[in-house]
């Protein structure tokens, strides 16, 4: 995406009178939407952030003036009455286990398929990719079912597995391309000198699909910490409210918060959800982006 | 390969295939028989046959009206993201017009696109809960309190059947426009600058040289789009769960076919016919995406 910036010698278009004015109206109103977007996008979060420092007053009040008071009671509120904290620490827990599973698991269906030659490899490698074509809302009861009759229902272990397995087809078909375009060369280097399978692939291959690696990771690591529909099917019955992960808890806290009026609670909730993708996304925007085009550029 | 390949192969195998068959060739195998039977969750259900479709397309209003609304979804959604994303792709990567015969971006566009990108890490789940507050209906609202400062009414943004659908359809814009901006700008990187350079020596505005160079040369990535942002219009759940009025509401009129499956299943336990649901939008997600890849292929440019 680099854009080139060095001069070039020659001039451009016959009438530069011409091309210029064009070029002004253009570049004024696409300036005007390009800074209109960017506010749109940003007005609502920092809005956000200032309201999780408001009374209930000032909140029903007019909607664009600034807290009165850091009040940072509501944080307090949103992080221990509320759960948040709990929710937060269970999203963290449910996908840091869901997503390692995830690249191991789908690594080492990809690399077998990818560089092995073997009766069923093609059946196996369809049936994974064909799990992209089909919408989740079509397993969703059935899942429900297998899930309770497993005894898994309201369990963090059905829910990283669940996790896992609807992960896989796009892991196994992005990876199985990935390991297909490495050289042959080291892994014949490293058997000649005697590498196991297992050894080959763990200390070999994985080092060197590295980047494809982190780029699927980030993948995984956004899509399951934003998943929304499994939690909310498979963690409910007795004592779930424990166990919810954070948009679970986030989108309970709106209609509890109507009960208990605690908007300012609810706004520092929200506050807490979204500032630290803020913070992640900040650090490492350049490879969360190219993680999450991935799937299209390829 | 030397010895032991099949041991090797099969105990790499064997713990992804067994999760992926048990959580999702399973289920999905399951859906289409289930979707035949009455079953409710306490006896075995019967088996009855089209019943279930039968009622589904002649006596679900809910049903129909989540269809419509993927209808509008359907087209709105991809045409009203993939114009604003190719406008500021441009802006972003050819706007700063020609720097000496060179095309470049306009002053800042690193951080727009960063910027633009951001809503794409935050969850819908909570995207909806945010936009509950934006869209209030009174002055209490973010934009209610812009318009009622203007002498206006306050509009009823989620509680007005006939702009609720419209006010949920410019949230899942307001997150997807960045993702398709730096698609688009990948594709545009890739178109090579020569072509640029010939058309302006040709003397062709900015105008002409949107249509006629970086539009042609972008189909594909365009492709891509229409196709992702198709496959989005039959979601919508999780939005529409977190942000309309009673799910759904008000009075159906932002309801789609995931949530009448979620409804369906889970509130009234008629676990068949939501599972019919099912097997509908499966049918149509696919129709979608087969008939969308065929139109669209014939049209692209041989570079």
């Amino acid at each position: 995406m680099a854009i080139d910036t060095k001069p070039a010698s020659k001039s451009a278009a016959p009438s530069p009178e011409k091309t210029r004015r064009e070029v002004n109206i253009l570049a004024g109103f696409g300036h005007a939407f390009l800074a209109v977007w960017a506010l749109l996008i940003i007005a609502p979060l920092i809005w956000t952030f200032l309201a999780s420092f408001k009374s209930n007053e000032e909140i029903f009040g007019d909607a664009w003036t600034m807290p009165g008071a850091l009040r940072l009671d509501n944080w307090t509120r949103a992080w221990s009455e509320a759960h948040v904290g709990q929710y937060f620490l269970n999203s963290v827990f449910v996908v840091a286990l869901s997503t390692a599973g995830t690249m191991l698991l789908g690594a080492m269906a990809a690399y077998v398929l990818a560089r092995y030659s073997f009766w069923g490899n093609r059946i196996i490698y369809y049936l994974f990719v064909s799990g992209l074509a089909f919408p989740v809302f079509l397993a969703l009861v059935p899942l429900f079912f297998v899930v309770r009759n497993l005894g898994l229902l309201n369990s963090y272990l059905g829910l990283i597995l669940v996790y896992i397995a609807y992960s896989l087809p796009f892991t196994v078909f992005f990876l199985a391309a990935f390991f297909k375009s490495l050289p042959n060369s080291v892994a014949e280097a490293a058997t000649m000198d005697g590498a196991s399978h297992t050894r080959l692939f763990f200390q070999v291959m994985m080092p060197m699909a590295r980047s494809g690696l982190i780029s699927i990771t980030i993948f995984n690591v956004i899509g399951q910490w934003n998943q929304y529909l499994l939690p909310l099917a498979l963690l409910q019955g007795e004592g779930a409210e424990d166990k919810w992960v954070l948009t679970q808890g986030i989108a309970n806290i709106s209609t509890s918060a109507g009960f208990d009026a605690d908007w300012g609670g609810l706004f520092a909730a929200l506050t807490m959800a979204i500032l630290p993708m803020i913070v992640i996304y900040a650090i490492f925007q350049r490879q969360i982006q190219s993680g999450l085009t991935s799937g299209a550029v390829k | 390969m030397r010895h032991g390949k099949y041991p090797f192969v099969i105990g790499f195998l064997a713990a992804p295939v067994t999760i992926y068959v048990v959580f999702v060739i399973a289920p999905y195998a399951q859906a289409f028989y289930m979707a035949l039977t009455n079953w409710r969750g306490l006896s075995p259900g019967k088996f009855v046959g089209l019943e279930n479709f039968q009622r589904l397309f002649t006596n679900d209003d809910a049903f129909w009206k989540a269809l419509q609304h993927h209808g509008i979804l359907l087209l709105a959604l991809p045409l009203i993201t993939i114009i604003i994303a190719l406008f500021l792709a441009f802006m972003l990567n050819v706007g700063g017009g020609s720097q000496k015969g060179i095309m470049t971006g306009v002053w800042g566009s690193k951080f727009y696109r960063v910027v633009f990108f951001l809503p794409q890490v935050l969850a819908v789940a909570i995207l909806g809960v945010l936009f509950q507050a934006i869209y209030r209906p009174d002055g209490s609202g973010m934009i209610n309190s812009l318009i009622t400062k203007a002498g206006l009414e306050p509009i009823g943004f989620l509680i007005e059947p006939k702009i609720a659908l419209w006010s949920i359809i410019a949230v899942l814009v307001w997150q997807a426009v960045g993702f398709y901006v730096v698609l688009f700008s990948a594709g545009m990187s890739n178109i090579p600058k020569d072509i640029y350079e010939a058309a302006m020596l040709d003397g062709a505005t900015r105008m002409s040289m949107f249509f006629r160079v970086t539009l042609p040369l972008l189909w594909d990535t365009l492709q891509v789009a229409w196709v992702y942002l198709g496959i989005a219009a039959f979601d919508a759940f999780a939005i529409v769960q977190t942000l309309s009025v009673d799910q759904g509401g008000p009075d159906g009129s932002t309801t789609v076919i995931g949530m009448e499956i979620y409804r369906n299943a889970f509130t009234y336990s008629k676990y068949g016919y939501a599972s019919a649901m099912g097997v509908a939008l499966f049918f149509l997600t696919i129709t979608f995406a087969a008939l969308s890849l065929r139109v669209s292929r014939r049209e692209s440019v041989e570079m």
